[in-house]
């Protein structure tokens, strides 16, 4: 029953035997190595999972591995591998994780409402975040540092 | 004392890159390969039940089964402070959920497949799962071993009784204080059971070698108390300390409950089977739930005197804990409470009362604030409503009380220095106290509430830190601590400390997370201690390498050491200003002399610290004699609410938290302990409502039904305040402040609700719900249906804080027949 999938990881083309029933999520940290998405709950509710799907954020842990076969799928390692981007640079600067658990679906999220809202307010930042629970921070110090990113002038992700 | 240049910086923190960037890794990222083993645990369902007969037979024949194991295999039993736990139990099961087997399989999805054909017999016995009957003269007992248990000597179990622990406070004379009073009022208060809900769940993956070396990686705040536990269990296998390492990378948040030892021993013990082979084990959600550790529930009886002025005479403390089947680490946290249930006041007359009872809910233990919020909730409320009654206001009643350094504490030892009335005072001032703004929408009622809070750490005298400190070529340094960082900033405080003696900036120390076989020993990461503990023991170890420093130079160069000084990485000369000599050039080559030989050698830093001034003996009666508690970090908290009265749901508009940190080593840190503890602490009272049915299963394991806050929950605006009044004995003045950010929320909402509606709820939650219903004059008992939030049922103000059994001498319970 194994089906073999193609799917751009991280600008990279990868191929994959998968069963019919394999979890995205599994299939990302088991086979294909990448960490950063992380097994919180398995049932969409916590956001830890959360990765890049042809450019929307979605819970890996509920989307089956066969469904992202031709799709792009972006996860921090795909953002960070040259150089931080603006939005991974504020959280830095300001501190804003603790345990870093959430922090790559956190990313991810802000990276998707940065996207489309270069300039988000705060009532913006919260709903775009509201999927990806953090038990640490109160999230003030995410939010603080998604307002401060400067607005982008360059070319998108 | 000379101004600081890295300590109180708000440097970057150390892991921050690692943490944005995803190179982050915690225990379930780790490879093992391909003979990677999987675990999956069978589960009781019941509450309370014999184990009659185990066959698993069905399971092992499955293809890929590699073992199953049962408490045939592995009778131990372990624990922190009393050993009453089982790795697996053989006889019983004493809450719903917990282990009886487990199957270790090639994959995952067969351990699972195996594990449904596991077959247990039980025979139920009848739950204690309400503490009225728990505490009865003819109450089944849970633990009818309890005598038997090896236990920490502060402990007073009472066998033959559901009483696990009995810590009892005097002071003064609580009548004679009573009689002295104005006004006598008291009142009940109960809190429920409440889960951590760290996002990342327990894993542990134990390798058992062929050499017999057994290798654990997991995610803990305790890597040292773990191998210890570890070692006590494994003993009568001939597994020594020696033979165990504890390995932890990064964990996904704590919160107490990654403290001490729960499912890790299970992995324990699958590794030490499964010889040869990597085994995980990894928690789902709802047994993160269940299997670990909760909050324990509780509930309270006040009873304070106070006289018109306003000075409070005597308080009567009752506290009656549900502390679930096993207590093994819980039962420490009815003792601190049992210690402290004073709150930060000068009272004169005091008596504490708090009492650790078996239920047949899962195992209590420790939880961020370890008792503080729990109690702070009853005792502040009360603070308030007594204020009322004198007519006084409750700030101002609180300033009033308030302790100072030198004040006699419940248990006799004296107060630390403390910044509690600059806490109040500026805490008022920026939530405006006084001043009442109405709301514009007529529907909304708007509230201020106030409260302060005190915490010491509950460790035991000797809990020891410990830290190593190597110089690389280049002038960087590497810390080889066992302080966790938990998400709280440890990493960076550490090196700052270590900075701020060796001129070294913080971003060229490494601070290296745990491992036993390499790093120096520290207790435990629990408490807000370590900034304080662990911290001085890195600054014992950067003083020992700038002595060693200087010891080179100075054989080197021939000056004397006391002409010598640290600056910009450089060993400099008092004496000799125009002498100086960069780390890098002999921190690991020496320096060269004229000969061409070389002096000196790498240079190592080491240092310890253990409080030697502490003591847990004391009277068991009065706890008068001892020194159980290093110190107490102390603060004040406002806020200003709005609640919808259709509704009943309540928005925080503005929170302001002050807590005396003694000095903040890394104040943007500290901020954001305050947001996050606050945070956490509002969602207990607004969001978290944990329902049990009436056959002691948890119905609300996972996030869709347990709720904790999204960013769209969080207050308008939190205001964090950080006062310094050094505490003598820390690393530059610091003490912890970790937890306490949490402990006034409770007592915050209740008392802001009553300011808003004239109405006092004295139980927790306050959901939108329970708002609603106190508007309606509903009793909320009377309507909430079959579940229970922790081992009552009752009314609050008709229970008896009767403790019957402790006269009786052993009973069984009577088994019911019932199988499964």
């Amino acid at each position: 029953m194994n089906n073999r999938i193609t799917l751009k990881l991280n600008n990279e083309t990868r191929t994959v035997m998968v069963q019919p029933n394999d979890i995205l999520l599994d299939v990302l940290r088991e086979k294909l190595g990448v960490k950063s998405p992380k097994i919180g709950c398995e049932r969409g509710d916590c956001g830890a999972c959360t990765v890049l799907l042809d450019g929307k954020t979605v819970r890996s842990c509920l989307i089956l591995a066969i469904e992202a076969d031709g799709h792009e799928i972006v996860t921090v390692e795909g953002l960070s591998k040259e150089s931080l981007t603006p939005v991974q640079r504020a959280f830095l600067e300001h501190n804003s994780f603790q345990c870093g658990f959430c922090a790559p679906g956190v990313v991810l999220a802000a990276t998707e409402l940065l996207e489309s809202h270069p300039q988000p307010t705060a009532e913006q930042i919260k709903a775009a975040i509201s999927g990806n629970l953090c038990r640490c921070t109160g999230y003030q110090s995410i939010i603080e540092a998604i307002l401060d990113v400067p607005p982008k002038t360059g070319k998108s992700l | 004392m000379t101004t600081l240049k890295y300590v109180g910086e708000s440097a970057t923190r150390i892991d921050g890159l690692e943490k944005v960037s995803g190179a982050a890794t915690y225990v379930d990222d780790l490879e093992f390969g391909p003979n990677l083993l999987h675990a999956e645990i069978v589960e009781s369902p019941f509450a309370h039940a014999s184990i009659q007969r185990i066959d698993t037979t069905e399971a092992e024949e499955v293809q890929g089964v590699v073992r199953v194991v049962t408490g045939k295999d592995f009778p131990s039993r372990f624990g922190l402070y009393m050993q009453d736990r089982f790795v697996f139990p053989s006889d019983r099961v004493r809450f719903v959920g917990e282990q009886v087997a487990a199957v270790v399989a090639r994959d995952a999805q067969t351990a699972k497949r195996a594990a449904k054909l596991v077959k247990v017999y039980y025979k139920e016995i009848e739950p204690v799962l309400d503490l009225e009957q728990a505490l009865k003269a003819d109450a089944v007992v849970v633990h009818p071993d309890l005598g038997s248990y090896t236990r920490c000597p502060w402990f007073y179990p009472q066998p033959g009784t559901n009483i696990a622990h009995w810590r009892k406070t005097r002071k003064g004379d609580v009548e004679k204080g009573f009689q002295e009073a104005d006004v006598v009022f008291e009142d009940t208060y109960t809190v429920p059971r409440y889960a951590h809900c760290a996002i990342e769940p327990h894993a542990i993956v134990g390798l058992y070698d062929l050499s017999g070396r057994l290798t654990l990686w997991s995610a803990s705040q305790s890597p040292y108390t773990q191998r210890h536990v570890f070692a006590q269990a494994l003993a009568p296998l001939g597994i020594t300390h020696q033979d165990i390492r504890v390995v932890t990378p990064y964990i996904g948040g704590g919160f107490g409950g990654k403290a001490g030892v729960s499912m890790e021993i299970i992995g324990v013990a699958l590794a030490v089977l499964a010889k040869g082979n990597p085994v995980k084990l990894r928690w789902s959600r709802s047994q993160e739930f269940y299997n670990t550790y909760q909050r324990q529930g509780v509930i309270a009886r006040i009873k304070m005197g106070v006289k018109r002025d306003g000075t409070i005479t005597a308080i009567e403390h009752t506290l009656h804990w549900d502390a679930g089947a096993y207590v093994e680490y819980g039962a420490n946290v009815v003792n601190a409470v049992g210690l402290s249930a004073t709150g930060p006041y000068r009272i004169p007359n005091v008596k504490i009362d708090s009492v650790c009872v078996y239920t047949n809910l899962p195992p209590g233990g420790p939880y961020r604030g370890f008792g503080y919020s729990e109690f702070h909730f009853g005792l502040e409320s009360h603070i308030n409503t007594t204020a009322k009654k004198i007519g006084m206001d409750p700030v101002e009643f609180r300033r009033r009380n308030a302790i100072r350094e030198g004040d006699t504490l419940a248990y006799g030892a004296q107060m630390n220095p403390s910044g509690l009335h600059e806490a109040i005072d500026r805490v008022a001032k920026e939530i405006g106290w006084g001043e009442k703004e109405p709301s514009k929408d007529p529907r909304k009622a708007v509230g201020k509430g106030f409260a302060c809070f005190w915490k010491a750490p509950a460790m035991p005298p000797n809990a020891g830190s410990a830290a190593f400190l190597k110089f690389n070529e280049d002038g960087s340094i590497n810390i080889l601590v066992s302080g966790m960082e938990i998400g709280q900033g440890f990493m960076t405080a550490m090196a700052q400390i270590a900075a701020e003696i060796l001129t070294v900036p913080p971003a060229k120390i490494r601070v290296e997370l745990p491992d036993t076989d390499r790093n120096a020993y520290e207790w435990q990461t629990v408490g807000s201690h370590v900034t304080w503990g662990c911290g001085n023991a890195v600054r014992a170890a950067a003083i020992d390498a700038r002595e060693k420093m200087f010891a080179v130079v100075c054989r080197a160069h021939g000056c004397a050491a006391d002409t010598l000084f640290l600056a910009d990485e450089k060993v400099k000369c008092r004496t000799h200003p125009d002498f100086e000599l960069p780390f890098k050039d002999f921190v690991i080559g020496g320096v060269q002399m004229a000969q061409g030989n070389f002096i000196g050698g790498p240079i190592l830093g080491s240092g310890s610290f253990m409080p030697e001034f502490t003591s847990a003996l004391s009277d068991p009666e009065t706890s008068q004699g001892g020194h159980p508690n290093v110190h107490y970090t102390v603060g004040a908290a406002a806020i200003a609410l709005e609640i919808d009265k259709e509704t009943g749901k309540i928005k925080v508009r503005k929170a302001a938290l002050a807590v005396d940190a003694g000095k903040a080593v890394n104040p943007d840190l500290v901020r954001s302990q305050i947001v996050g503890g606050m945070v956490q602490g509002l969602a207990t009272v607004l969001y978290e409502d944990i329902r049990y049915d009436l056959n002691g299963r948890l119905l609300n394991a996972n996030f869709t039904d347990y709720k904790i806050p999204t960013a769209k929950d969080i207050p308008d605006e939190i205001v964090p305040i950080i006062i310094e009044v050094p505490q003598p004995d820390g690393p530059f003045g610091a003490r912890g402040i970790g937890e306490h950010t949490m402990i006034p929320a409770a007592a915050l909402v209740a008392n802001a609700v009553e300011d808003a509606l004239g109405i006092r709820v004295k139980a927790l939650p306050i959901t939108a719900e329970r708002v609603v219903l106190a508007l309606l004059d509903i009793p909320y008992e009377d309507v909430r249906g079959s579940y229970r939030g922790f081992c009552f049922t009752g009314k609050p103000d008709a229970y008896a804080f009767r403790a019957e059994a402790t006269k009786r001498k052993r009973a069984k319970g009577s088994p019911r027949s019932s199988s499964y």
